[in-house]
């Protein structure tokens, strides 16, 4: 649920932006994408419609023009819808920092007071990107201070944040209200320390999953007795322990406090004290749902949540037993997305639960429950439109428990609503999926993990290249994809030739030859993001795409059988790509390429790149 | 740990028997193969799905090792699982390792993902798929049904002694169990097994 509606959406979807900044923008942009529409000549050529049509108005029209890409589409029609549109736009989305410059940025959009930037590339979550890699946001604050200091939001994705570049962010910014933090790292809470201290119109605080030195939880005392504005508050990935004092101050006089997530020390009586006092909460964040010592019967919790009649969201739920697990039951009717990635629940506490919870449409699990689990969710769960399955020890192979085939079988027979899955299990068979692909033709997100690399179908040992067709044969709407299993050319035989809305495709451990990948690049139209390791795609697979790469965001290949040689070629014929090789540790066998980042830029080549990076 | 990989990425099966002590490498070497299956065949299979991927030569991995070594690395960064969440999901419940007779590999159980026995032996029979639960009234025993043999579910106590799964009520053996054997009848039943530590070292 989204408490503030400008705020962009899943970020996948939103187009990055054609960012130039010279008069011959509009041509360069078309050169650069053949697919793109031209625009009309029709709205080029008669200047007397124009001047009728005052830039006051045009600017306030397209002021409420949301959406990237149709702002994108905007800026391409004329040379004062061009004006107009960068006037007025508030909030830029940059896909990948080093595609533009902020230099670029800010002299283009003058009036920007929102910001979201994405730097590493997604396989940096796994480890697949040294430390100390770029994508530093210090460069683009120092920008923004002088060209936005009226900035109120930051919203960073796979960046290096410092201490240092947080505490400029908050002294240097005197409007900075909204500050979210996805999976960055290299800051530690003394940053946080400095954005409660000084950020005096603070209204979101979000720190998700980021690699971050937690060195005590003194940042939330920072927060000044006057700061009433907050209204998300998200600090559950953080370990040490806050002072429950401060923080229950602080939410008592929020009283816009829409979002709450604490960590994993706040204890059942500590959230039931927080709930009372901010029952208007829409998303609750819970901490460890256990008691330690029993302090009283659980019933004294059971009107924990009977005054959150707003709550749709629940997250959290640590350590949550079946003894406790039933105080969130008077809250569930109303719930769209139950986060329970962190409780490890059996099928019949999951079951139990599941039964009061007939409004999902997100749900995300821990495969503890089992494919009976599974089959409870298929029951009670019809508008379900999202799930996700993590796995509980995915590095320990001797676990054999966790989910299989029939459990996404019986889901997709209850929820034939679901367009977004995420599935680990263990073993899948091509029957399976293709029965799933039926039962839910609207799949517009589709990742499934066969946890052992190129793996078969175990019950008839083929490949599961049939699992896949039937995917993208069904499911037209499909923008990403992510295969696992044994897979052979045949798989992306069929994505090239039936994934026409394909825009994210995950490779790992897949294909026989040079043509897997080209099927793809020659056969996705709206590819943008490729990202592949450990295939065997050579040099004419990587040169396949020459002609494609400048209408994508991004290409990884790393672990596949790509030179030197064949990365030089590319970066020669194409100019308005950097390509880049990230170099192996030891250094050896220097003619192969064992990571490869190519990806489309106005910026030019890395001017902070590492010794280790190398832009051919 | 990171000796109990398994062959998916290792090179072709070692014919030359490898000791350790008593042990013999072999026997404790750890495959996805089911019980019965061929070791070898399996193993053999594993290779040449790898072949296969890594076509032309001058191919280099920064995850599939191909030294000769006798620990296999893991591979770096799959499964696709955020390091984050690997620290935030409680990883104390409880697990145990489950060997059965005569199965080259180990697997472990979650005892208090389970309610009871009876969910327990379920777990077997998923766990090891030629195996089912034969139903004799109180008794908890698993049967393969290919060839008859009888296994009969035991666990080594904290004492350090080993009890017939089922004698004591659920959350005491939950505490107490630190491993499960399931023992082919033959020894159970007349208590050889129980003493024949030998048997333990190969399997274990």
């Amino acid at each position: 649920m989204d408490p503030n509606p400008k705020r962009p959406k899943t970020v996948d979807r939103v187009d990055s932006v054609e960012v130039v900044n010279s008069s011959e923008s509009t041509q360069l942009l078309c050169s650069i994408d053949p697919n793109r529409k031209r625009a009309k000549t029709v709205d080029r050529v008669d200047s007397a419609e124009s001047t009728q049509f005052p830039d006051e108005v045009l600017e306030r029209v397209l002021s409420l023009i949301d959406s990237h890409k149709d702002r994108s589409s905007v800026s391409l029609v004329c040379k004062d819808w061009y004006n107009a549109e960068r006037w007025s736009r508030r909030h830029v989305f940059i896909g990948n920092c080093y595609s533009v410059s902020p230099e670029i940025v800010a002299a283009r959009f003058p009036r920007i007071r929102s910001v979201t930037i994405k730097g590493k590339p997604r396989f940096s979550d796994f480890n697949l990107v040294p430390e100390d890699w770029g994508a530093d946001i210090y460069p683009w604050l120092s920008v923004f201070a002088l060209a936005y200091p009226f900035l109120e939001e930051l919203r960073l994705k796979r960046m290096a944040v410092s201490d240092e570049s947080l505490e400029f962010l908050a002294t240097k910014f005197c409007n900075f209200k909204a500050l979210s933090l996805l999976s960055c790292d290299g800051f530690s809470t003394d940053g946080l320390k400095a954005i409660a201290t000084h950020c005096k119109n603070l209204t979101e605080l979000d720190i998700q999953e980021n690699g971050i030195d937690d060195l005590g939880g003194h940042w939330l005392s920072c927060f000044p007795e006057t700061l009433t504005s907050l209204e998300v508050l998200n600090f559950a990935s953080l370990n040490s322990e806050v002072s429950f004092d401060a923080l229950e101050k602080l939410v008592s006089r929020c009283k816009s406090l829409k979002v709450l997530k604490v960590n994993r020390n706040i204890s059942l009586d500590q959230l039931q004290k927080l709930l009372s006092h901010c029952p208007q909460l829409m998303e609750l964040g819970t901490g460890a749902f256990t008691q330690e010592l029993i302090s009283g019967p659980v019933t004294e919790f059971k009107n924990m949540f009977s005054n959150c009649r707003n709550l749709i969201t629940l997250s959290g739920l640590w350590d949550a037993t079946p003894l406790y697990l039933p105080v969130i039951y008077p809250a569930c009717a109303r719930l769209t997305f139950l986060n329970l990635s962190y409780a490890t629940l059996r099928s019949d506490e999951l079951a139990n639960l599941l039964s009061h919870c007939k409004s999902l449409r997100r749900l995300w699990l821990l495969d503890t429950v089992g494919d009976k689990g599974l089959e409870a969710v298929g029951s009670c769960c019809p508008f379900l439109e999202e799930l996700r399955v993590f796995p509980a020890h995915p590095f320990d192979q001797q676990i054999f428990l966790g989910v299989t085939e029939s459990g996404f079988v019986s889901v997709s027979r209850g929820c034939p609503r679901l367009r977004y899955v995420l599935y680990f299990c263990r073993q899948m068979t091509n029957a399976a999926v293709a029965a799933i692909a039926k039962n839910c033709p609207d799949f517009t997100h589709f990742r499934l993990c066969i946890m052992n690399p190129g793996q078969p179908d175990y019950l008839t040992k083929e490949p599961m290249d049939e699992a896949f067709g039937s995917i993208v044969k069904t499911c037209t709407k499909l923008q990403r994809l992510a295969i696992s299993g044994l897979l052979t050319d045949r798989t992306f035989e069929y994505i090239g030739k039936y994934s026409k809305n394909l825009e994210t495709l995950s490779v790992a451990f897949a294909g026989s030859s040079d043509l897997g990948m080209e099927y793809v690049l020659q056969g996705c139209p709206k590819l943008r993001k490729l990202e592949i390791r450990d295939c065997p795609f050579g040099n004419a697979a990587l040169l396949s795409g020459l002609t494609k790469y400048e209408s994508m965001r991004s290409l990884w290949m790393s672990a596949c059988n790509v030179s030197m040689n064949a990365c030089r070629a590319l970066a020669k014929e194409k100019p308005r790509l950097n390509v880049e090789v990230i170099r192996d540790e030891d250094g050896a066998d220097d003619s192969q390429a064992h990571k490869v980042y190519v990806y489309r830029t106005v910026a030019g080549p890395r001017r902070d790149a590492p010794p280790f990076v190398l832009t051919l | 740990m990171s000796s109990e990989i398994s062959n998916i990425t290792s090179e072709p099966p070692n014919t030359d028997a490898v000791t350790v002590g008593s042990l013999n490498i072999n026997d404790t070497e750890l495959t996805l193969g089911l019980p019965g299956e061929s070791r070898k065949l399996v193993a053999k299979r594993r290779f040449s799905v790898i072949t296969d991927l890594k076509l032309g030569g001058n191919h280099r991995s920064d995850s599939i090792i191909t030294k000769n070594s006798p620990s296999k690395e893991q591979l770096v960064g799959w499964p696709p699982v955020r390091s984050y969440r690997k620290n935030m999901t409680k990883s104390d419940c409880k697990y145990v390792k489950v060997a059965v007779d005569g199965a080259p590999y180990l697997r472990k159980v979650g005892l208090e993902l389970y309610s009871g026995y009876q969910q327990l032996m379920c777990a077997f029979e998923d766990l090891f798929s030629c195996l089912a639960i034969k139903n004799v009234s109180n008794e908890m025993k698993l049967m393969d049904p290919v060839n008859g043999t009888e296994y009969v579910p035991t666990y080594e106590d904290k004492d350090g002694d080993w009890m017939l799964v089922g004698d004591v009520p659920w959350k005491m053996f939950v505490e107490s169990c630190k491993r499960i054997r399931l023992m082919k009848n033959s020894e159970a039943i007349n208590g050889s097994g129980m003493h024949n530590s030998q048997i333990f070292e190969t399997t274990f």
